[in-house]
């Protein structure tokens, strides 16, 4: 279990009071022991021990890389925090997870990317749809705000524009 | 040609500033080359044996002669005088050092351009057919959908950090001269019924290691529909594309493994929640793009006969000038395939000279082809002999267009930390064996394609004559496919047998040309005659007799190049 003291929210570096459970080696889903306390739980330990988890309003689930959406698709909007883990970040697929979740599932809440969590990737991830970023511990977690500034425009429509350039400006000028 | 508008120039200047900000973090050691080796791919910029290479994008070939021009610039102020255009139709710069980096992006700028996602795991540089707008046999102009498809993947926020790289090839023609079939996604303009535009898309097309020819996902997309059915395509490759194994990670082998038709059927799952969404293409963004690409101020002229006493001339004509849609013009290529120079090289000087000639001869505008050359796309058929000699004084009116030495070849053992061979000294070693134009002429088109390793950065597995350099215990190796074709149709070649050694190389194409000469019937290509009495002949004739090294190629002269330069290695080069 680590602790994120700081994360970036809404633009901001708040402090932080959730907790994101990993299963170490020799946990099963099914019998970890989920601790006290504000705690984002793999969707798998959530998946699996939803059950008891449903009535705790202190729980938040996380996404691997390599997890799908549907799989949560009925519960999204319990959730105050939702987490998407990038285990490297040159793994793309949590971007399309977090466009999922905000397009196609509707969740409004907390989006928050954990894990290989740098600078230079958050510009992308908050138009992907995050509006928090537990950037990684070794990092200035205050320098890695200005990234979020690095285009005032952009091409595409995503979860943040719904329009494309085209359709929000008058071109040619 | 598609010109910025204020938001072009801001996005452009703003991926100056933060690429900028970078290499000073990078050079700080804030970051650590694991961090920065994403940033500087996704800005065009590798780390080579000698150097640091940038790659300038050049959106589907086309350049305007001030562009041309900064070329020149940056190869006189930041590198050794030359450049190197590249099969996407792009040009990249060998000798530069890391800290000029971003002042190169923003000389670029000016001009606007940039070397946006010309490397890593994201969507590359759209290329397209270098005869748009004034080929014969086109059904619509292909640009502004290039375009318009450069935009929306420019920076596109999900991906960014795909499973491996991306490429999209545009065709607006019945004959695809831009290999449509060998890219991720390949689209060919088609009218339906009711005569309005759409586009034929392939999926899964790729060389590399495991080369796949395109298979069709839908018949026909309107154009209307082109950015919501792309950004489905990719977003399923996104998700479920393998990133295990960088050797598996393309869509090919995704849409190889799961099938056509479920990988359809998942694309479209997703696309029915955008299809008329916000990001259907509008008439209006069509239009305001399709302006930069009106037809130029023609004259009203009628062909002209061209003298026949000069057979020089006669033989560029033959092979260098090619057929214009619009009466008493032709476009002409320019050849950068001449004896001794690295195919698809050109220094400062002959690109202040092509930039000087388009603006005498082509309205200001020149094309990069996927084979490495130049085009000047509207030059009067009157004005072809004057364009002619001045290409000469040049060194760029080799009159060998598809012909055998019009090699395409990747940088090679020379200069690349991935080849495990020589291509750029084996292109000329094979200039010089086949150095006899008359017979050139006579043997006629043959593509010959040489990639110093599987990545096929060369595009051997299309040529009619492919090379792949191969390693054996250390040592460089080749071998030899025939019967590639890069397209209508496009095909992969076969491996005739066990590899050769370089100073092998240029006699076992002359055999496979024997074989052409004895067995060919009238009118008949290389390839031609190769389909219709199959493989055996050639292989047969290649192996019959021991094969002799050519005596020249064993000497150290053409070693040179791969014992490198002490130039200024980069910052952080892995072999140095």
């Amino acid at each position: 279990m680590t602790t994120t003291k700081q994360i970036i929210k809404n633009s901001t570096v708040v402090n932080d009071d959730w907790s994101v459970l990993r299963l170490q080696e020799g946990d099963t889903a099914e019998t970890v022991t989920v601790p006290v306390g504000k705690t984002l739980v793999p969707l798998k330990v959530w998946l699996a021990q939803q059950t008891v988890l449903l009535h705790r309003a202190d729980i938040g689930v996380w996404f691997a890389s390599d997890e799908r959406v549907e799989d949560l698709q009925d519960h999204v909007a319990k959730f105050s925090v939702i987490g998407v883990d990038f285990p490297k970040f040159g793994d793309g697929r949590g971007y399309t997870i977090a466009y999922r979740l905000r397009e196609r599932s509707g969740y409004r809440g907390e989006l928050r990317a954990i894990g290989d969590v740098l600078r230079d990737q958050l510009f992308y991830m908050q138009r992907a749809g995050f509006d928090a970023f537990a950037v990684r511990a070794d990092k200035d977690i205050h320098e890695a705000l200005k990234s979020l500034k690095d285009f005032s425009i952009t091409y595409q429509a995503s979860t943040d524009e719904a329009q494309p350039l085209f359709r929000r400006v008058q071109r040619g000028a | 040609m598609y010109r910025y508008d204020s938001f072009d120039h801001q996005i452009t200047a703003e991926r100056v500033a933060q690429f900028r900000d970078q290499v000073r973090r990078r050079l700080s050691g804030e970051l650590a080359e694991d961090e920065f080796r994403i940033l500087r791919l996704q800005n065009g910029l590798y780390m080579q044996i000698h150097a640091y290479m940038m790659r300038i994008a050049v959106p589907y070939g086309m350049v305007s002669s001030d562009q041309m021009r900064m070329f020149a610039h940056i190869a006189r102020k930041y590198d050794r005088g030359y450049g190197h255009f590249t099969t996407r139709q792009n040009i990249q710069f060998n000798w530069l050092k890391l800290q000029d980096a971003p002042d190169i992006l923003a000389d670029l700028a000016t001009v606007e351009m940039h070397a946006n996602q010309t490397s890593g795991n994201c969507i590359r540089n759209t290329t397209s057919d270098e005869f748009a707008g004034v080929a014969r046999d086109e059904i619509i102009d292909p640009r502004p959908y290039a375009e318009i498809l450069r935009q929306w993947s420019t920076f596109h926020p999900e991906f960014g950090f795909l499973p491996r790289k991306f490429k999209f090839s545009i065709t607006g023609a019945t004959t695809d001269r831009a290999a449509i079939a060998v890219n991720d996604v390949g689209m060919q303009a088609v009218r339906n019924e009711q005569g309005e535009v759409g586009f034929r898309v392939l999926v899964g097309g790729g060389l590399g290691r495991t080369p796949f020819i395109g298979t069709e996902i839908a018949a026909f997309i309107p154009w209307q529909h082109i950015l919501t059915y792309s950004e489905s395509i990719v977003r399923v490759f996104n998700e479920y594309g393998r990133r295990d194994n960088l050797y598996k990670a393309r869509i090919k082998i995704l849409v190889n493994a799961i099938g056509i038709d479920e990988f359809r059927r998942q694309v479209e799952e997703d696309w029915k929640f955008t299809k008329d969404g916000p990001c259907t293409v509008t008439q209006a963004e069509l239009e305001r793009v399709a302006a930069c690409f009106i037809a130029p101020a023609y004259e009203k002229l009628t062909d002209v006969i061209l003298p026949s006493d000069n057979k020089a001339f006669s033989n560029w004509v033959a092979r260098n000038v090619k057929p214009h849609k619009v009466a008493g013009y032709a476009s002409v290529v320019l050849s950068l395939k001449n004896a001794g120079i690295a195919p698809g090289d050109a220094t400062d000087a002959q690109m202040d000279a092509v930039a000087a000639l388009s603006d005498k001869y082509s309205f200001g505008e020149l094309r990069i082809t996927h084979m490495q050359n130049l085009v000047l796309a509207d030059v009067k058929q009157a004005d072809l002999f004057a364009l002619w000699e001045a290409a000469k004084a040049s060194g760029l009116a080799t009159p060998n267009i598809g012909l055998l030495t019009d090699i395409i070849c990747c940088p090679g053992g020379d200069y690349c930390t991935l080849a495990n061979a020589r291509s750029i000294t084996l292109a000329k070693a094979i200039d010089e064996r086949f150095d006899d134009l008359d017979y050139l002429h006579d043997i006629g088109d043959v593509d010959l394609n040489i990639s110093g390793c599987i990545n096929a950065c060369g595009h051997h597995h299309v040529g009619h004559i492919g090379i792949l350099g191969v390693d054996k215990s250390g040592e460089e190796w080749y071998q030899i496919t025939i019967g590639g074709n890069k397209g209508s149709p496009a095909n992969i070649g076969k491996v005739i047998g066990r590899s050769f050694s370089f100073a092998q190389i240029p006699e076992v194409i002359s055999r496979l040309l024997q074989v052409y000469v004895a067995k060919r019937d009238e009118g008949e290509r290389f390839i031609d005659t190769l389909r219709r009495v199959g493989p055996d002949p050639f292989k047969e004739f290649v192996y019959a007799t021991p094969v002799p090294e050519e005596a020249k190629l064993l000497m150290p002269d053409y070693e040179l190049m791969a014992q490198g330069t002490p130039y200024d290695t980069p910052l952080y080069s892995p072999r140095f």
